[in-house]
């Protein structure tokens, strides 16, 4: 078989190196742009989506700039538009729903149920690749003057009378949601037939359950919105009249087909950071997961009942009151899974061994934003509430909260817990709290008064504002600056750290889990041999009270000691007891 | 570490494709079912059975997908996975129709104040 | 390294088995699998466009009737027999790929192409036809009714909402005043009927593709085709396009009414 990127058996690693990994067997650009290792393509997206998240960032200022005075100081009606369209597009379709799956996904889904790779590992990189074209459309369509449709497109603006670059937008969107798809075929094939020995459901971390939701969620929502926005491509340049009134096509039907996807892909966006959560809130509370058959099963009923609801977000546009009332209580299910989690994660910490290192404060912030997100996602899943509330900045404020507070907050706590593991040096602990703390401040200066905004009557989207609004946006741009502050931070760290990081052992973090138990960053091939699991997931409750203590009180990378001597003693010749803790 | 991984690839409760080749002879039979229905379909739209006909032309034609997916496509003869995994993508469908709800709706009794 | 370990036990790995599974069932199903996740997907790409012909039909039930007489039901009885022919034949290219016979796997996967291009080029003439008539849909479409087919009644617009002011006196507003008429909404069908269809044609080429890819490579004895397994998913593929043509034929061909 043709192995594109495959080391020859037996390489040693490159010189000044003492073993070799999945970084350095080569260096070559070839090797790392026909890759087909799981580990490098994460590392790939990783860059490839820091510098979408960046250029949306932009786009936000931008917006944040602009929303400080109430007469539009900086930039006209038509840019202002383009601006928030150019934010919502990168950030949702090129940001939050590749970010987890792609990265963190990529890399650690392997590592975790014991397996060499992805079970397409050539379709993964043509994900990547995907990705790429798609978002270099959407950018040239940027740069050769916007779109300024918004980020939902709707018709027959969208399709007839919108003067800017639609269309080549809508297919660079179009070919990102094939890498999409892509991703989500290779992670539903990978966790039903790839896991190690032993490794049953039911042993499987709880990052697993949450990303195979989310493959689910990817592989039966996308197609829809893919085909949808293809009919607008068409509609706009054939003459079609699809989606156009005029014409005899119904614009509230390309609502309908667009939100079918785009509510279940905010799930998308937030069931992998949800199962960060569980990883990391079991870790740094030393405890087994409380409830894990609820939370395996939440993580379902999301993505399920997920695709229930689309129609919460058509209440006032002629949809009739009857679908409304209907969706109107479908809705206020939906939240029931996720209301589940917070209170088993909470029920995790109870009487744990807490420990307060980043990747727990961005667990800690996401429990707090996520739930305010989610409680103020249910005045709008009220109908009578929601005549009055949408379309205004309540419904930004919400979405941000979930979005940023909780789909975020949740990648950069696992950025910061598998850091060591990816690159196998440690970022520094004291700067990451500081980033942490700094984000989560301006974080809710920022979003907090667009609640109250929202409430008194600003609408989404407009520059123009009565003036006694206007306090509220100050705060909230003083805000972004603060929380772009405490996202800029860690990029200057982490970089730091690949060349002045301290070198992290296998297990800085005293961590159960497969992925742990490999070095870090991993051998090319992931394993040296497969492991045979016999521990349930979570199995804290076995570490002795001495090895305990040790991971809390050392610096991380100290208590490695410990650990890497159990992982070893598992790897080396006790299947039977296999046991992280070695006895 | 002396387990080969492969020995214990089949997961617990999953069987595994006992590899069975399905015989010409199903092939056929399946076919001439299939053009039979087709047939068939073509001759009930020519009778006027009012609101029946939908009914009767979409049923023919999912019986004919069914055949196809069962037969042809050896979904019957598979793993559990993968029948799951056909039945999955037609119920989602059945979601995706749930929009007619709306339509159904909107002449329905006004209410004031709406 | 992976094949060091696999081959320390003993076993012959399979030259068609990739590093990463750990046997050929394994790869065999996933492969399978994964497949059909893949179909899972084409299927909610053309129900979405199901669903828009579902509701545009709905409303517009007397305009879809009229205007379907123009296709050639005929012609689509014909294609719809190649493609279920065609179903056919590819099936036999797979029982042959598992029984491992390259000559007969060649010439049933041949017969498959020729099928698919017999489709494509009837659908060519109707087509055609569509183009000449001047009902592709865009600035050249022009839908003229034929003498003697009765006038359809539009219903008058009637209110859409009715509100209580707080004077307690009812204000109705009236219905948008744009009203598309005969020839926009016989626009819409012809809309559906060339993407819906063009959609399903362009499936039909990439499967022609594909399986010209396989058939070659049969040709030439390339090793990947020693194994069954890419025939069968390109057959998974086929008959797939099958089953659209399946829905497709009745609902545009065969709208039932005098």
């Amino acid at each position: 078989m043709s192995a594109t990127a495959l080391p020859p058996a037996g390489l040693p690693a490159s010189a000044g190196e003492t073993k070799s990994t999945y970084l350095n067997w080569s260096y070559s650009v070839k090797d790392w742009l026909l890759t087909i290792d799981h580990k490098r393509i994460a590392v790939l997206y990783l860059i490839s989506i820091s510098i979408m998240f960046l250029l949306g960032g932009f786009a936000a200022m931008a917006i944040r700039v602009e929303l400080t005075s109430p007469h539009g100081q900086l930039m006209t009606s038509e840019v202002y538009n383009k601006m928030f369209t150019m934010h919502g597009v990168l950030m949702v379709f090129f940001f939050l729903v590749p970010s987890i799956p792609a990265t963190l996904g990529n890399f650690v889904i392997p590592l975790m149920i014991g397996a060499k790779d992805l079970a397409f590992p050539r379709l993964n990189l043509l994900s990547w690749y995907l990705y790429t074209i798609g978002g270099l459309m959407a950018l040239a369509a940027m740069i050769m003057g916007g779109v300024d449709t918004g980020w939902t497109f709707y018709t027959p603006y969208s399709s007839v009378y919108s003067n800017t670059n639609v269309s080549l937008t809508l297919v660079g969107i179009f070919i990102a949601g094939f890498s999409s798809i892509a991703t989500g075929i290779n992670f539903i094939v990978t966790v039903h037939k790839m896991r190690a020995p032993g490794m049953t459901w039911f042993r499987l971390p709880l990052f697993i359950w949450a990303m195979y939701s989310t493959s689910v969620v990817i592989i039966l929502g996308t197609p829809v919105v893919a085909i949808t926005l293809a009919l607008v491509v068409v509609e706009r340049l054939l003459h079609l009249g699809i989606f156009n009134p005029a014409l005899g096509g119904d614009p509230i039907l390309f609502q309908h087909m667009f939100w079918f996807y785009s509510h279940p892909a905010v799930y998308i966006m937030i069931l992998p950071s949800m199962g960060i959560i569980s990883e990391i809130i079991a870790c740094f509370s030393r405890k087994r997961v409380f409830g894990y058959s609820f939370i395996a099963f939440s993580s379902l009923a999301i993505g399920v009942f997920g695709f229930l609801v689309w129609g919460h977000h058509m209440f006032v546009t002629g949809q009739s009151m009857y679908t409304s009332m209907v969706f109107s209580a479908l809705s206020f299910i939906v939240a029931v899974p996720s209301a589940i989690k917070v209170f088993n994660w909470t029920a995790t910490m109870y009487k744990g061994q807490v420990w307060f290192t980043a990747p727990m404060i961005y667990a800690l912030g996401f429990i707090g934003l996520f739930t305010v997100g989610g409680l103020t996602g249910l005045y709008l899943a009220s109908l009578a509430m929601d005549v009055h509330l949408n379309m205004t900045y309540f419904v930004v404020a919400h979405f941000h909260f979930v979005m940023v507070g909780g789909a975020t907050l949740g990648y950069l706590g696992g950025l910061h817990f598998w850091w060591p593991k990816i690159t196998g040096r440690m970022y520094p602990e004291g700067w990451a709290k500081l980033a942490a703390a700094i984000s989560f401040v301006g974080f809710n200066l920022t979003f907090l008064p667009q609640f109250i905004v929202g409430y008194l009557g600003m609408p989404r989207r407009y520059h123009y504002y009565p003036a006694e609004y206007q306090i509220w946006h100050v705060l909230s741009s003083a805000g972004a600056s603060v929380l772009a502050i405490g996202y800029g931070i860690p990029v200057i760290y982490f970089l730091w750290s690949l060349k002045y990081g301290p070198k992290a052992g296998d297990n800085p973090w005293g961590a159960v889990g497969l992925e742990w138990m490999t070095s870090s960053p991993p051998p090319m091939e992931n394993f040296h041999e497969i492991p045979v699991v016999t521990w349930e997931a979570y199995d804290y409750d076995s570490m002795t009270e001495s090895e305990a203590q040790a991971d809390r009180e050392s610096m991380p990378g100290a208590g490695a000691a410990v650990r890497q001597e159990a992982a070893r003693d598992a790897e080396e010749g006790h299947p039977e007891t296999g046991h992280p803790a070695g006895d | 570490m002396d387990h080969n991984a492969s020995d214990l690839a089949h997961q617990p409760g999953e069987t595994h494709q006992t590899h069975h080749i399905t015989q010409p002879i199903v092939y056929y039979v399946v076919y001439a079912l299939l053009v039979i229905f087709m047939l068939l379909t073509v001759g009930a739209s020519y009778v006027n059975m009012g609101s029946l006909n939908n009914l009767v032309a979409m049923t023919i034609a999912t019986i004919k997908a069914v055949l196809v997916v069962l037969f042809f496509m050896q979904v019957k003869m598979g793993t559990r996975l993968t029948w799951v995994w056909a039945a999955i993508g037609f119920i989602w469908l059945i979601f995706l129709f749930g929009t007619l709800g709306d339509y159904v709706t909107r002449n329905w009794i006004s209410v004031t104040g709406w | 390294m992976s094949v060091e370990v696999a081959e320390e036990h003993g076993h012959h790995h399979d030259p068609a088995l990739q590093h990463q599974f750990q046997d050929m069932d394994q790869q065999n199903e996933s492969y399978v699998v994964g497949m059909w996740t893949f179909l899972v997907t084409e299927i909610m790409f053309f129900g979405a466009l199901f669903l828009a012909y579902t509701v545009y039909r709905r409303e517009n039930p007397a305009v879809f009737l009229e205007v379907h007489h123009h296709l050639d039901v005929f012609k689509g009885a014909v294609n719809t027999m190649v493609l279920l022919t065609s179903s056919l034949t590819m099936a036999m290219a797979v029982y042959h790929a598992q029984m491992k016979n390259r000559q007969k796997q060649m010439i049933y996967i041949g017969i498959t192409i020729l099928f698919a291009f017999t489709f494509l080029i009837i659908k060519g003439f109707e087509w055609e036809k569509k183009f000449h008539d001047h009902h592709v849909p865009g600035p050249h479409f022009e839908y003229v009714r034929g003498e003697g087919e009765a006038p359809i009644v539009k219903a008058p617009p009637t209110p859409v909402v009715s509100m209580r002011m707080s004077n307690g006196q009812n204000v109705n507003f009236p219905k948008d005043t744009i009203e598309p008429d005969f020839s926009n909404k016989a626009q819409l069908f012809f809309s559906l009927y060339f993407c819906m269809t063009g959609l399903h044609a362009f499936h039909v080429i990439i499967g022609i593709g594909v399986m010209g890819t396989l058939f070659f490579m049969l040709m030439f004895k390339h090793p990947n085709v020693d194994y069954y397994m890419p025939v069968e998913l390109a057959g998974l593929y086929w008959h797939f396009v099958d089953i659209v043509w399946i829905f497709l034929f009745p609902l545009f061909y065969l709208i039932p009414g005098s």
